[in-house]
């Protein structure tokens, strides 16, 4: 950076910086473009990477078995057909897990998000005596776990096996989030907002439902879809502790039938060689249309949350 | 948290004496008058108490032989026996290795790369394209990890799968990713950036975001060019975030992704697979071996606190950013 090898002319002064970018010297503009040209080529290379095997699931879940079995389906979809679909849908099994999905997903982000923002506000007010004892209560917790095993034992002592609760209980609520939260009430809801409501008579209740909550959508937004995500995506708690499987979440069907490559789905009826080589290249078609119909409500849903998960870094940056 | 009343200038020392007497039912009375905080805060620390601290006291049948009727209390004593077998089984080496080799290669890969694509997308002229660059390398952060092993299933089929294709098109001989223990280290590092890449990198665009735009229109005017204003503006600017999660990546070392290895796992790849939470998980919940499992998962947690505490201390020596 030394201003000797500058060939800019020392007599001109230099523009305000709020004219818009100063002339790059010869020597730099080609560095800077080189730098420019890798960077965007990496970029470019690392979205590629991401998309296409996502692009190749989409393309071979509507494509002829055989034609994927033969390595024909590269940028475009061969012979279509839409049976690995229509497989899917017969089966009661996803129905089942999906409706399960749809009901911890919904009594979880209730209980998680509600449980959080209670809490987190009250650890943001430096007016609660014993603040700081309390949050090093929750904080412990981030760095000393009692483990599996004892999580299973509680679980099991407190009857919740089999039961909704052992889903949506033991992870309700998390710490990294709690603290996320208590910051963003910290930064955002001013002092002297809530002297002004207790002179007028307000509660600590009447002040976190009617002031303190309005102001809080942004953070409620991104508590709702932190929580969401998770539980719509989780399966280790289901799978310790639930038995039954008439009350697996989606996760769980699916990592019976793509991972544990669950056949029966496809409706095998033994027979010769033949018949079984083309049932297992339909299952295969059935996975790839199962990944799609299993994260598509997601990555539809992507773009509208963006917005908040981006904020949430923000306030979690902040911190 | 005594609180010590300023003497107050010119104020009579008559008013100050009944409040200094009464200073513990002043305390109640602050504490009372908060009660509906603490019934706000209640629900939290109710489900701390049951679902963390319990099974926090619970650690102690690592010690005992647990059994059911007797519960965490009762049990009888039998010291350090389960850790002595868990040391002297032949599965100790293995599984301490396979858990230490998938967390350092996850960390030397999966921790700088989100830091350079940060860099890199912070450099995108066009707010459109940075903000689609974006969208898309995080994307993949909301697919569940179960879609994701499936994903690695079907993609890296020995019959059908696009990347054995892709291996007889040039030629080659197809290879049984899946099922082969050399496989299973680069595929689930390369796997777990693919997948967390992009989300890691929010934190740092966000960092990237709050450095003074005047730091870098100074260093233009001197002529520096964008890569020195990355080495010398970007990175520095950034260092405290990036002390902040290296310590809390190392105080989670032992823990992340241990949903896909098990995932992951065939009878095949169990040699490379077999990390300490699987085995915890298999010795503790397929096989009832409670206390044996619960003494190995508390070595686990004690080896991830020691890291920790030594790893931040390091960073307070060098004067960075540190947890505490």
């Amino acid at each position: 950076m030394s201003l000797t090898t500058n060939p800019r002319p020392t007599g001109i002064p230099t523009p305000p910086v709020t004219q818009g970018r100063p002339k790059p010297t010869l020597r730099d503009k080609y560095g800077d473009r080189a730098f420019t040209i890798g960077a965007t080529a990496v970029l470019l290379l690392s979205i590629l990477a991401v998309v296409y095997p996502l692009y190749f699931i989409v393309i071979a879940s509507i494509s002829d078995p055989n034609a994927v079995y033969e390595g024909k389906v590269w940028l475009l979809p061969s012979g279509i057909t839409t049976e690995g679909y229509e497989r899917i849908f017969a089966d009661s099994r996803i129905w089942n897990g999906l409706g399960n999905t749809v009901i911890y997903t919904v009594l979880g982000t209730a209980i998680s998000v509600s449980t959080i923002l209670c809490g987190a506000y009250a650890l943001s007010r430096k007016d609660m005596p014993g603040r700081k004892i309390l949050m090093l209560l929750f904080v412990i917790t981030m760095f000393f776990d009692g483990g599996l095993i004892t999580k299973y034992l509680v679980v099991r002592d407190l009857g919740m096996l089999d039961t909704v609760w052992a889903v949506v209980l033991p992870g309700a609520v998390g710490v990294w989030n709690l603290i996320i939260a208590r910051s963003f009430f910290e930064h955002t809801i001013p002092n002297e907002l809530r002297e002004a409501a207790q002179m007028d008579g307000a509660t600590d209740f009447t002040f976190f439902f009617k002031m303190v909550l309005p102001l809080s959508k942004p953070l409620i937004m991104l508590m709702i879809m932190v929580h969401v995500v998770a539980q719509w995506n989780s399966f280790f708690d289901a799978l310790i502790f639930l038995n039954d499987d008439s009350k697996y979440p989606l996760q769980l069907v699916l990592r019976n039938i793509l991972i544990q490559s669950d056949v029966s789905s496809t409706g095998t009826t033994g027979g010769d060689i033949e018949s079984y080589a083309a049932a297992q290249r339909i299952a295969e078609l059935t996975k790839y249309a199962m990944i799609v119909v299993s994260s598509l409500p997601l990555m539809i849903a992507l773009p509208f949350m963006q917005k908040h998960f981006t904020k949430g870094a923000m306030i979690g940056a902040v911190k | 948290m005594s609180r010590t009343i300023p003497a107050g200038r010119g104020r009579p020392a008559a008013a100050l004496l009944p409040q200094r007497k009464n200073s513990l039912s002043l305390r109640l009375k602050r504490i009372s008058r908060a009660w509906q905080l603490y019934v706000l805060l209640a629900p939290a620390v109710i489900y701390i108490l049951v679902f963390k601290y319990w099974p926090m006291y619970g650690v102690q049948i690592a010690f005992k032989n647990y059994n059911p009727v007797d519960g965490f209390t009762e049990s009888p004593w039998v010291g350090m026996t389960h850790f002595i077998r868990f040391v002297n089984s032949y599965q100790f080496g293995q599984v301490v290795g396979n858990t230490l080799w998938i967390a350092v290669l996850g960390l030397l890969l999966a921790f700088p790369i989100p830091i350079i694509l940060a860099l890199l997308v912070n450099q995108l002229q066009s707010e459109r394209f940075k903000k689609f660059t974006q969208t898309v390398l995080y994307s993949p952060a909301f697919i569940s990890t179960v879609v994701v092993v499936g994903i690695m299933f079907v993609i890296l089929s020995p019959r059908s799968g696009l990347v054995n294709n892709a291996i007889q098109l040039g030629g080659g001989d197809p290879v049984f990713f899946m099922g082969s223990a050399e496989w299973f280290r680069p595929i689930y590092v390369i796997s777990d950036v693919w997948q967390n890449a992009g989300f890691s990198m929010i934190v740092y665009l966000a960092a990237l975001a709050a450095i003074d735009p005047a730091l870098h229109d100074a260093a233009k005017v001197d002529g520096a060019s964008k890569l020195q204003r990355i080495r010398h503006i970007d990175l520095p600017g950034i260092m405290p975030v990036v002390t902040i999660l290296f310590i809390l990546a190392i105080g989670n070392l032992l823990n992340v992704g241990f949903e896909k290895a098990l995932l992951m796992q065939t009878p095949l790849n169990i040699s490379t697979s077999e990390i300490i939470q699987t085995y915890v998980y298999h010795a503790g919940l397929q096989q009832a071996q409670f206390s044996y499992s619960a003494a190995i998962g508390l070595f686990n947690s004690l080896l991830n606190l020691a890291l920790l505490l030594v790893f931040n201390t390091i960073a307070r020596r060098a004067n960075q950013a540190t947890l505490w």
